[in-house]
Parts: structure tokens; sequence; C-alpha cells
């Protein structure tokens, strides 16, 4: 009998036995998380289910991340799968308007070079000592795009989910704060100044169908391995370009990508057991993803300067830092900096042509990598 | 593959791969934007 009770007793403490010492300060990391997406309106989509996830898994003995546990479900089925980002990507697709990119096509190069600090940090992790699946995990960072980074990141660094996603995430919220001074230090005051007219509408129906089909033919002929991501974005901005699958466009914006950020969230922050997430390299990942998007930022602004040569003063460097795919934070960014220099500057339609030319670069940069690994032999 | 050699091709063929593809997608829809010209009608 006095076992009996000592045995009950014990199973009711066993949570509070059983804690790690990284337990409660990941409880803590993922109330701090809450905190972000709901006080400081974080990212709040992504980070209240990340935070609440990394909450539950860190409760000891609950089973949740084990073999029959509800989230080691959802992971297996959506992460491990890779199905959960390429199915938020069909909504990105289906929520983008690509029209403000097509008027002006060479701004495509301005989201090329929006991701140049994807491979530049990806290069320093290396020098840093990290393994080289585990860089390419880091340097997507760069990519600032959520889908993308858990994409890879599932696939080739796993271990490095939890840190890439909340970093990934956190940055994107945070570029008003990262892209101004790199903005203001790498352009003088006349460029700023640079008043690039009013964006004319010129382009087609016609034109907008046939952008998605070209960029999965082309991009996937030339990377192959990053069809998936393409594939699946195009698909979305078909539907909606198209006009015919209302149905279908609409549950792409809404329905789905609404479920599926849900389950992604929560999955994303059952990967952040103490034990596996409390590790210095943690640290490193976040400064280095910290560093990617600056060195994003810093290299479209300097295209963007490069650019203004070649068209003869007519580009604004400033629009060169919306080429990463923080898409429409950086184009607004771009337009707030715009106005300070010059208030009859509205570089709004500018900048946000070099924003969805950041996401196809994000995508394209992502599957570029991904078809050069595979190249090289690595993966 | 020792780590300098990955980190130069990845750099080097990944950043010029990226600018190249979307160089071509940028003359591709050049092209596409002139062969099929926007017309007003089309606003209606």
């Amino acid at each position: 009998m006095f076992d009996a009770i000592s045995g009950g007793i014990q199973g009711l403490i066993s949570g509070f036995v059983n804690l790690h010492w990284s337990n409660p300060i990941m409880i803590g990391v993922g109330c701090l998380l809450l905190y972000l997406g709901i006080k400081k309106d974080f990212e709040p989509l992504l980070l209240v289910p990340i935070g609440f996830g990394a909450i539950l898994v860190n409760i000891p003995l609950a089973g949740l991340m084990e073999e029959e546990g509800f989230l080691r479900i959802i992971y297996d089925a959506g992460i491990m799968t890779e199905l959960f980002p390429l199915l938020i990507f069909v909504g990105i697709g289906a929520m983008t308007d690509f029209g403000p990119l097509l008027e002006n096509p060479k701004i495509f190069l301005l989201g090329a070079a929006g991701q140049f600090g994807i491979f530049l940090t990806l290069a320093l992790a290396l020098a840093l000592g990290f393994p080289q699946k585990d860089a390419v995990a880091i340097g997507i960072i760069g990519a600032c795009d959520g889908p993308t980074a858990i994409y890879v990141t599932s696939k080739y660094a796993p271990h490095l989910l939890g840190a890439v996603s909340v970093a990934a995430y956190s940055y994107m919220s945070l570029v008003p704060v990262i892209q101004p001074p790199i903005m203001k230090l790498l352009t003088s005051e006349e460029e700023r100044k640079i008043n690039m007219g009013i964006v004319k509408k010129s382009v087609s129906k016609t034109t907008k169908l046939l952008f998605p089909l070209v960029v999965t033919v082309i991009g996937g002929l030339i990377a192959p391995r990053g069809l998936p991501l393409l594939g699946t974005i195009m698909l979305g901005n078909l539907m909606k370009e198209c006009g015919v699958v209302g149905r279908l466009t609409k549950a792409a914006e809404n329905e789905i990508p609404n479920i599926v950020t849900l389950l992604l969230g929560i999955s994303i922050g059952a990967t952040m057991d103490g034990r596996i997430f409390l590790k210095p390299q943690t640290l490193i990942v976040l400064g280095l993803g910290f560093l990617a998007i600056c060195l994003d930022t810093a290299c479209g602004v300097l295209f963007g300067k490069v650019m203004k040569v070649l068209t003869g003063g007519k580009i604004n460097p400033l629009i060169g830092a919306a080429g990463i795919s923080a898409y429409p934070m950086s184009a607004r960014v771009v337009q707030r900096e715009g106005q300070k220099y010059n208030r009859k500057n509205y570089l709004l339609m500018h900048a946000m042509g070099a924003n969805t030319g950041g996401q196809v670069g994000s995508v394209m940069a992502a599957a570029v990598m991904l078809s050069v690994l595979k190249g090289m032999g690595v993966i | 593959m020792d780590n300098w050699t990955f980190g130069i091709t990845m750099i080097v063929v990944g950043m010029g791969g990226t600018l190249l593809t979307l160089g071509i997608l940028s003359i591709i829809m050049s092209i596409l934007k002139n062969a099929f010209p926007f017309k007003k009608e089309e606003e209606k």
C-alpha cells in the first residue's frame, strides 16, 4: 500500500525531478519568443507557435517528440518531408504581385546581389570550423526567407533547424533596424536624393502569365535541385495571375498557409530541446545569421551604385537594399529612407520591384546552391 | 573536398550562377514585355 502511494506521488513529481538545467532556460527562451511575437509584433504568426513549441518540448517526460508523440508526428509529416515550407511557398506565390519587377526587369539583378550575403556567410561559417552542410544551413539565413531556410536546413542540418528558423524570422522583423545604418554608410547624400520618377504601368496580362512559366522552366533547367522551391512559388503566382482558379488561389492565400504556418511553427519549436539548442554554436549561428543579412544589404546597395553608374544616374542605390526577400518590409524601409532626403521621391514601387526580385533571387540562390552542392558531390 | 575549395567554389559558382540566372530571366522577361505589350483595354 505504502509503495503504491509512494509510486503515485513520484509520478506526480517526476516532471520536476527530471528537469535538466537547460529546460527552464529554454522555457524562458520560449516565453521571450512569445513576448517578441505578441507584444512587439515580431513575425507573430511564426514566433508565437515556435515559442509555445519550445515551451512544450522542454517539459520533461511528456514524450511529445518521442516516437508516437504528437509533435514528432507533425515534424515527421511536414518538416522531414519538406512539405510544409513548400506549401507555404504556394501561398507566397499567390500573394505576390510581380508587376513592379516586370515593369523594370533589370531590377532582377538587384535581387541577385541581395543574396550574396548567403555565400559570403557560408564561407565565413566554414572558416569558423562549421562542417560544410552546417555552413550551408547557416548561410541560407541570408536568404531572409523562412520557408527556404527551413527547406534547406531540415534537409542538410536538421540539428540547426531551431536556431536557423528563429534567426531567420527574428532578423526579418528587425530589417527596419538593421538596414538603415548600412544604407546610410554606403551611399552619399546626393545618391540618396536621386529621383526615379513614377513607375508606369506597362506589363500585359500575357507577360504576367508567362513569367511563372519562364522562371520555372529556365530556373529549373539551370538549377534542378531547387525546382521544388521554384515550382511551388511559381504555381501560386500562376494561379493568381490566370484568374480562373479563384477557389484554389483563395485557399492558397488563406486556409493552406494558415494551417501549415501553425503546424510548421510548433514543430520548429519542438526542435528547441535545451540539450540540443543550448550550445555555444547556437550563439555563433545567431551571430552569423545577423551578419548574413547585413552583408545582403551591403551587397545590394553596392550593386545599386554600380547600376546607377551604368544607367547614367537613373537608379537610386537605396533600392538595392530591397533586393532581399523580406517582402514588403524592406521596400517600405527604402521608401522611408528615400523620403528622409528627398520628400518628392517616391521609391516604393521601384523598391517593391527590387523586393519581389529578391524573393525570386532568394529562391534562385537556394536552387543554385543546392545544384552546385549536388554537382560537387556534397549532397 | 577541403573547406577552402568548397568555400571558393560556392562563392564563385554560387554568386555567379545566381547573378547569371537572374540576368537571363531579366533578358527573357524584357523580350516578352516587348513581344506582348500592355494595352490600355486590359485595365477595363
